[in-house]
């Protein structure tokens, strides 16, 4: 496998940006203060599949928050699909996540009195779209990740590798210019990650934008691009070049 | 490449109810139990003032039947208060005033009443005998329950009406067999068993008989021991008036004048203050049930903060997220609102029927008991929702 260095936020990122990290730094003003984040910039082009890896206390879920807009960074600026966050309201970056952003989390964050039809569709609940239009996209995206068999399952009926799916298939059912998956393995075995990340790498194939935050070099090694956090800088962002 | 033209985040109204149940559904039991409050304290309200309503009714429908122009007139007893007779002439005089429609008198006999000759002369059953008019009836508004009341023709025979507590004592349901009963050391037949007298209980326990056959039969001197005066109902208080001295000129003193109807319109007003009390008692316990959906739904955004910090990651604004609470309890003080609404109208048809009175159920109390379940509910979810409003989505998701 060879790599090739990119500089980070260069001109030279692909063409076609779906997130743009310019210069952020996000500082927690704990008593010592914490900089989580010390001046990041990162591009990420359309239908890129990325891993950002680091050890514990890098900056990566901190990392996560600020490209998903759950949190504003201290200094510097995201955009995510074109749209500046630091010019958005509050009820604004609710729309961006809404419509543009989809979420894939360690601990699923299924409802588990919902079947996993209904936890897939609830991932365009705050688009406006109509219910059943909503069921019959949640439906498509579930056939697409593999549990067309599960629709009526309720989340509590299925197992580790199947609720990672759901939340796979709720992060990806609205189509949305960018997936970010925090630890999206980091509650499976080895061969249930196995399949996640080869579910991972099937959807970017179709042309899925996906960022992975992990603690795991090894299967950061396997997507397109690697970027590695340490200390709230980034370290190395590499191109794998056998992708 | 900044752009601004972001369609907003949208919650259709059926998905707010959707949302808003999710605790519910998820968490049945605690649901239920924390409803529980709130239905209880509507159910008192409503149950209350439904009763007193119903019993309301049977008040207006009883005293529409009986009139309230009916007076009693009594010769004061004890000293300084008269001898306890009215005097002679004293039904003539009253029924000459002019509202005066009719009068009765009714006069105590100094006999006991036994089921046969051979009991012991010591057991009266507290039954007594009273010789009265042959209008006593229509003029008290009484009814039989059988055979027939005294007339001309029977009056001046061994014949006696037994009034409802009187024919229980001595056994006699009917007059089907032609009963008979040892009265005054003689066999007088029983034509006639009443039902119960609202305004006049004493003649519940009483043998009725005839002033001529107390007379001829018994020895007995009928001077009227009460005059029941009914009147025209426009007059009442004037007739009250002028009632002691007609009935007793020389000493109008000694005269007790009563409205019977009075007694059953204190016993409602003693019930209205029963009323009060169980109301503020349902009042109490809303207010139980109040604190208990606030305490559930704090528990609530405790526990689901994952699904607070996943619900703002999907895109609901603060707003969203404080009205899926808000609905939350809202709900919970709706179901618990038309749970206790239901409970208050089955405990007010059950009670009501046992007491033979119709089902009133005041529209104030259905709605009213509806409306305070649902701002119960607002004020109770209201903190909870504006807490879980103001978690930061990226808190929530750290501390699942």
């Amino acid at each position: 496998m060879t790599t090739t260095a990119l500089e980070p936020g260069s001109p030279s990122a692909p063409p076609g940006l779906v997130l743009s990290i310019q210069d952020v730094t996000m500082v927690y003003p704990t008593e010592p203060p914490v900089h989580a984040l010390a001046g990041v910039s990162l591009d990420v082009g359309e239908g890129e599949l990325l891993g950002v890896v680091g050890p514990s206390g890098s900056g990566k879920s901190t990392l996560l928050h600020v490209m998903g807009t759950l949190d504003r960074p201290t200094t510097g600026d995201v955009i995510v699909a074109g749209h500046s966050v630091s010019s958005l309201s509050d009820r604004e970056l609710s729309s961006l996540r809404a419509r543009h952003i989809g979420f894939v989390f360690q601990q699923f964050h299924l409802l588990n009195g919902y079947t996993a039809l209904d936890n897939v569709a609830d991932g365009l609940l705050y688009t406006g779209m109509a219910l059943y239009d909503r069921r019959e996209m949640a439906a498509h995206a579930l056939v697409r990740v593999g549990l067309g068999s599960r629709l009526m399952h309720t989340a509590t009926k299925l197992s580790g590798g199947e609720k990672q799916r759901v939340a796979i298939a709720r992060a990806l059912v609205g189509r949305p210019a960018i997936v970010l998956a925090d630890e999206p393995t980091g509650n499976l075995d080895t061969k249930t990650s196995d399949s996640i990340v080869e579910l991972i790498e099937e959807l970017h194939d179709e042309g899925a934008s996906i960022v992975v935050i992990t603690h795991n070099r090894d299967i950061a090694k396997r997507f397109p691009r690697t970027v590695s956090l340490r200390d709230g800088l980034i370290e190395s962002d590499l191109q794998n070049g056998d992708h | 490449m900044a752009k601004t033209d972001l369609a907003p985040s949208r919650l259709h109204f059926g998905d707010l109810g959707r949302t808003a149940s999710v605790g519910l559904r998820t968490r049945k039991t605690r649901a239920a139990l924390s409803a529980v409050g709130i239905m209880i304290g509507i159910a008192a309200m409503v149950s209350v003032l439904g009763l007193s309503e119903s019993s309301k009714w049977d008040l207006l429908a009883q005293l529409d039947r009986l009139g309230t122009n009916l007076l009693t007139v009594q010769a004061g007893q004890g000293i300084g208060a008269g001898s306890g007779q009215l005097p002679e002439e004293a039904a003539g005089m009253v029924a000459r005033i002019g509202p005066v429609e009719a009068t009765s008198t009714i006069s105590a006999v100094d006999a006991s009443v036994y089921k046969s000759d051979f009991i012991p002369s010591g057991q009266t059953s507290g039954i007594s005998v009273q010789a009265v008019d042959v209008n006593l009836l229509e003029t008290l508004g009484g009814r039989l329950a059988d055979g027939d009341f005294l007339s001309e023709a029977t009056a001046d025979y061994p014949t006696a009406v037994l009034g409802s507590v009187a024919a229980e004592r001595l056994g006699i349901r009917d007059v089907d067999d032609q009963p008979l009963v040892w009265l005054g050391d003689q066999w007088f037949a029983v034509i006639g068993v009443l039902q119960e007298f609202e305004l006049s209980p004493n003649l519940d326990r009483a043998a009725l008989i005839g002033v001529n056959a107390s007379e001829t039969f018994l020895d007995h001197d009928a001077v009227a021991g009460s005059i029941y005066v009914r009147t025209n109902p426009q007059f009442v208080d004037s007739v009250m008036d002028v009632l002691p001295a007609s009935a007793n000129p020389q000493n109008p003193e000694e005269i007790e004048v009563s409205r019977p109807s009075d007694a059953l319109e204190a016993r409602e007003a003693a019930s209205d203050a029963f009323t009060t009390l169980f109301l503020g008692l349902g009042a109490v316990a809303l207010l139980v049930g109040g604190v208990g959906i606030a305490n559930v739904m704090v528990i609530s955004v405790l526990e689901r903060r994952a699904e607070i910090g996943l619900r703002r990651a999907l895109g609901a604004t603060r707003r969203h997220v404080a009205v899926q609470f808000l609905g939350e309890a809202l709900l919970l003080a709706i179901i618990g609102g038309v749970g206790g609404v239901l409970l208050g109208v089955g405990v007010t048809a059950i009670y009501a029927s046992s007491q033979g009175w119709a089902i009133l159920v005041p529209t104030l109390a259905w709605a009213g008991g509806l409306t305070a379940a649902i701002l119960i509910g607002a004020i109770a979810g209201l903190y909870p929702a504006l807490r879980a409003s103001r978690l930061s989505p990226t808190e929530a998701l750290r501390t699942s």
